[in-house]
């Protein structure tokens, strides 16, 4: 059925599938939208910093807020140490940014919207933090789960607490990103859906259908804040707990 | 009560922790705003912590619309 909202999510394959070692492995269209994205991003960013004029035109002032926005938050979140993690953190935010809109666009996927993808850059993310830390501070790293002023008597529970949030953070960090995207595009397809049904119904119904059709674009303009905030809190978060990894001492 | 009533009901139950979750980014978001309109010199650099603070509300608000889904949709 067309019309259920659910159907927008549908992964079918594109080429293939092709059957490697028992595994069936196929190009889809979230494959397929990946590969925009990647390419918008390098294409966008290519013809930005093509001209290099002094004065930027257009192209190269988006191209620059697009950088300093980044670069500004790497430095105020993580200091100077952070300048190793900036190119992780621009991949991620513009990844991720180029998905959510791109998403916007009738008939266009929304890689986004599927938890393997956000959870899998979830866990990227804190594996890094896991990883970054110990080399950094060694086994010192694991002073983060005991902070430091607390009474012995509760440190314990402090501790526990500490690690149970922290092994919520990949949890979170993905499931936030797909649970926005999947439930913005479930609303718009209702709301899309309200519009069609009442219609069907004859005159009456076309022009009660005039309230969800308005509704439909202004939760449309909402969407867009939406995909752009959620590119821009994965950014930051990844910066937050990278943070952690960086100084210990808090 | 046949059991595929109740996974819907409790789906339903579930969504209700989502209320608590617009409670709290409203709070940050209503209490940002105050500071923002005392002090509209400091607002800007602490934009971000109100974001910061939102995302992380709202994740847990997140959690409870999975846990709707998982009983709607997981067999």
């Amino acid at each position: 059925m067309v019309n259920d909202p659910i159907h927008q999510f549908r992964i079918h394959p594109i080429l293939g599938p092709w059957n490697v070692f028992g595994q069936e492995i196929a190009f889809t269209n979230s494959n397929l939208f990946m590969g925009i994205i990647v390419l918008v991003v390098v294409g966008f960013l290519l013809l930005a910093s093509s001209k290099k004029a002094l004065v930027p035109g257009r192209l190269q002032s988006v191209g620059e807020m697009w950088y300093s926005l980044v670069h500004n938050m790497v430095e105020n979140v993580l200091g100077h140490d952070g300048a190793p993690f900036f190119p992780l953190v621009f991949a991620l935010f513009s990844f991720v940014l180029v998905a959510n809109m791109l998403g916007m666009f009738p008939y266009f996927f929304t890689v986004t919207s599927h938890v393997i993808v956000t959870a899998s850059l979830a866990v990227f993310v804190v594996g890094l933090v896991v990883v970054v830390g110990i080399y950094k501070h060694g086994l010192g790293w694991f002073k983060l789960f005991v902070p430091s002023g607390v009474p012995l008597a509760i440190l314990p529970l402090i501790s526990l607490i500490e690690f149970i949030s922290f092994l919520s953070r990949p949890i979170s960090l993905g499931l936030r990103l797909f649970g926005n995207m999947l439930a913005g595009h479930i609303v718009l397809k209702v709301f899309a859906g309200f519009v069609v049904s009442l219609v069907a119904l004859g005159i009456g119904g076309a022009i009660g259908s005039i309230a969800p059709l308005f509704m439909a674009v202004a939760l449309t303009a909402l969407e867009f804040l939406v995909a752009f905030l959620q590119a821009f809190v994965f950014a930051i978060l990844t910066c937050v707990y990278l943070n952690d990894a960086l100084h210990t001492h808090h | 009560m046949d059991a595929n009533a109740a996974k819907l009901i409790g789906a339903g139950i579930a969504c209700i922790g989502m209320g608590g979750a617009g409670i709290g980014v409203g709070l940050i978001f209503g209490n940002f705003l105050s500071g923002a309109l005392r002090n509209p010199a400091a607002a800007g650099a602490q934009f971000t912590n109100a974001l910061i603070g939102a995302a992380l509300a709202e994740g847990l608000g997140i959690f409870s619309l999975v846990v709707a889904l998982l009983l709607l949709f997981v067999k």
